[in-house]
């Protein structure tokens, strides 16, 4: 796969102006990304969450694509209903073209209400690509706690206290379990390198059967650093290996990007602490009393970035 | 010369879906529906339909496809029933609100819990408020006949809402019955080739589906969803008699039964209205003058065909086959309703019946009338339950 930017400039823009997005948001850079990856015509579903309620406010649409939203937990499956009539009318002779399908979910969409809908619509081997908008809680209501929301987080449903740093729990590895699900594309991507979510993306769209990815989505209200650091935040991300870039390809596990660079010691590893103190959601971590927090952060990033590197075989 | 077949309700769903060849049918099995979309899956299997035939994981999913695959532009029907509605429960909305012409199947069970796998109306009647038609068929005749019918209905354009085709859950799902299907032709020819409207796969004319409507659109949303309903009213009635020209099978909204010259009438959904016709016969050879009243669409509520038949009656019994915990049952407060303008209101009185699949026999049917002939009945009275 290969990608310019000149190349990419000239493609028609699927989703515009006008959406209502905060500013900083990492929700609408990524998506402009992966839907300039897409060659074919598309169909946009959207899950309920922030990237729906603020492109599509009635009577107006940021969306130049056919474009479907119906609730919170059923992205997946409406998606990949519009995809089985493409199928069935296809088949019929009554659809020429070639359609590529995608649906967009946030953290809590995917990893917590919609996760059962997603895991059926994969396992059914539908052909459209899933992207979690993971930003890691519910910032569309309020910054509560997903099951993407990391350990040692601030949200407004697992506040730090006297008594409790902030979230207790280590976010679940979503991607991972997609994986497992022996789904012929899925990886882990940030806005932040735009070529290696691009490409990430082509790959997902050009896949024979599902594809995932998982992009980190910055979020300068739920994360509390200043908006114009978003693209930072999410370079900051995987330079701490919090967020590795890798792919997994027809059962083959591949590091891209600077996690590539970081496991083949060819770029430096930052410390986790580097990640938390940038943001003000892990400020209380900073307190003496919570040093030991800061260590266990650390030690589970060791132990994911040391089974990746063994699934990646480095 | 068309063939008489003897199948289950079940069975002549899932061989009216096989005359219809619905681009889309999404669904999960459960319970007394099951029979419907494993005969469908043998059709597909065989190459017999079209369809794109989608085992979803849960009825939340199954809807969720429905309601994606009809925006697409495709013909979709599905059938569920119970629990299953129940999970459907806040996507049934969403179907009707983009005005999705989908047709879905009910086999009417109870409601957990306790958990029960037999009839009651419990399932359809949570469901009312959703915008959806609701009609109930009486036998297996009618499972099949209204599964034609619905289609016709939900595609037409002065309505295009989706239709609940529902039917008694063991009672017409599962027993042998004899039936005249129509010939697949005369099938593929009343139900016409599937008119999309706005569909999502128009690349030329990207359409934007399910955006956000604050307080400023929302309720003018909702108040298309009335008129779509009032327009509804005499497009089915329209459909039921050009259906009855075609067959020789006559059906109305509501139907009543020796209802004339009767003084005491009781009313019911479904099956039991079928039960009611005996029960009226063997009165009348008694010397009675009783009738009964089948209503065969729920959704819109046929308020003004039931008060002119219920007029200057002396007592009416609503039996109920669900009831709402702290209220009455469902169709007897609407039809208590239907009454008020009337200068002859009957005596009215609710019978909460049958719940979790209990048995009707004719002789507790029998009671009811007695009851309201000897004005003994109750405002509200519960048939056959142990207290």
């Amino acid at each position: 796969v290969t990608t310019t930017l000149k190349e990419l400039a000239k493609g028609e823009e699927k989703f515009t102006e006008g959406h209502r997005l905060c500013a900083g948001c990492a929700e609408p850079i990524l998506a402009r990304q992966i839907l300039m990856a897409a060659k074919h015509p598309i169909v946009v579903g959207n899950a309920t969450g922030c990237f729906e309620v603020s492109t599509t406010i009635y009577p107006y649409t940021s969306w130049n694509v056919p474009w479907i939203h119906s609730a919170f937990e059923n992205v997946a499956p409406t998606i990949t209903g519009v995809e089985s009539a493409y199928v069935s009318l296809k088949r019929q002779g009554k659809i020429k073209e070639d359609i590529r399908f995608i649906a967009f979910g946030g953290d809590g969409a995917t990893y917590d209400i919609g996760f059962q809908a997603l895991s059926g619509a994969i396992e059914r081997g539908h052909h459209f690509m899933y992207v979690c908008m993971n930003n890691e809680a519910y910032m569309n209501t309020g910054i509560q706690r997903s099951g993407a929301t990391g350990r040692g987080a601030q949200t407004t449903t697992c506040p730090a206290g006297s008594c409790v740093p902030g979230k207790k729990e280590f976010p679940k590895d979503m991607t991972r379990i997609v994986i497992a699900h022996d789904i012929p594309y899925a990886a882990q991507a940030s806005p932040h390198n735009w070529k290696d979510l691009i490409e990430k993306s082509q790959k997902g769209f050009d896949a024979n059967g599902p594809a995932f990815l998982n992009v980190i989505a910055p979020c300068p209200r739920g994360w509390r650093y200043d908006p114009s650091q978003t693209v930072e935040m999410a370079r900051l991300a995987v330079e701490t290996c919090m967020w590795p870039l890798y792919e997994y390809e027809n059962g083959t596990y591949r590091m891209t990007g600077e996690s590539k660079r970081i496991a083949e010691g060819k770029k430096d590893r930052r410390p986790i602490i580097d990640w938390l103190k940038a943001q003000g959601r892990f400020s209380h971590l900073m307190k003496p009393q919570w040093a030991s927090v800061v260590e266990e952060i650390q030690q589970n990033s060791d132990k994911k970035w040391n089974d990746l590197l063994k699934l990646c075989e480095m | 010369m068309v063939e008489q077949l003897v199948f289950n309700g079940d069975q002549a769903i899932a061989y009216s879906w096989k005359q219809i060849n619905p681009d889309v049918v999404a669904s999960y099995p459960i319970t007394p529906q099951t029979i419907i979309v494993e005969n469908f899956s043998e059709f597909v299997a065989n190459g017999e339909v079209d369809t794109e035939y989608v085992c979803a994981e849960s009825e939340h999913s199954a809807m969720s496809l429905c309601i994606g695959a009809s925006a697409a532009g495709a013909r979709v029907a599905t059938a569920t029933a119970s629990a299953g509605l129940a999970f459907m429960w806040e996507v049934l909305y969403i179907a009707s609100a983009m005005r999705l012409p989908i047709v879905m199947t009910v086999a009417n069970r109870a409601l957990s819990g306790p958990i029960n796998i037999h009839c009651d109306h419990s399932d359809a009647m949570g469901a009312r408020d959703a915008g959806w038609i609701q009609m109930f068929g009486e036998n297996v005749q009618e499972a099949y006949d209204d599964s034609l019918m619905s289609f016709r209905i939900a595609e037409n354009m002065k309505v295009r809402l989706p239709v609940m085709n529902c039917i008694d859950g063991f009672i017409v799902t599962h027993a042998l019955e004899k039936f005249i299907p129509l010939e697949d032709s005369a099938v593929k020819k009343y139900v016409g080739d599937f008119k999309a409207v706005r569909p999502l796969l128009d690349m030329i004319n990207p359409t934007t589906y399910g955006p956000f409507t604050f307080t400023d659109y929302y309720f003018e949303h909702k108040y298309q969803l009335v008129e779509a309903m009032k327009e509804a009213m005499p497009v089915i009635k329209d459909t039921l008699k050009e259906f009855g020209h075609m067959t020789g099978r006559h059906y109305d909204v509501v139907e009543g039964y020796r209802t004339e010259d009767a003084d005491y009438v009781v009313m019911a959904i479904g099956s039991t209205a079928g039960t009611l016709k005996y029960v009226v016969d063997q009165m009348r050879l008694e010397g009675h003058k009783v009738g009964s009243i089948k209503v065969r669409l729920f959704r819109p509520f046929p308020f003004e065909e039931i008060a002119k038949i219920l007029e200057g009656k002396k007592a009416v019994a609503v039996m109920d086959r669900a009831i709402s915990m702290g209220s009455t049952g469902p169709m007897f407060p609407e039809v208590r309703s239907a009454l008020y303008e009337s200068k002859h209101r009957p005596a009215m009185h609710n019978y909460i019946y049958g719940l979790g699949g209990r048995d009707v026999r004719p002789e507790e049917l029998m009671g009811v009338f007695k009851q309201l002939i000897n004005g003994t009945a109750q405002t509200v009275n519960f048939m056959g339950v142990r207290v």
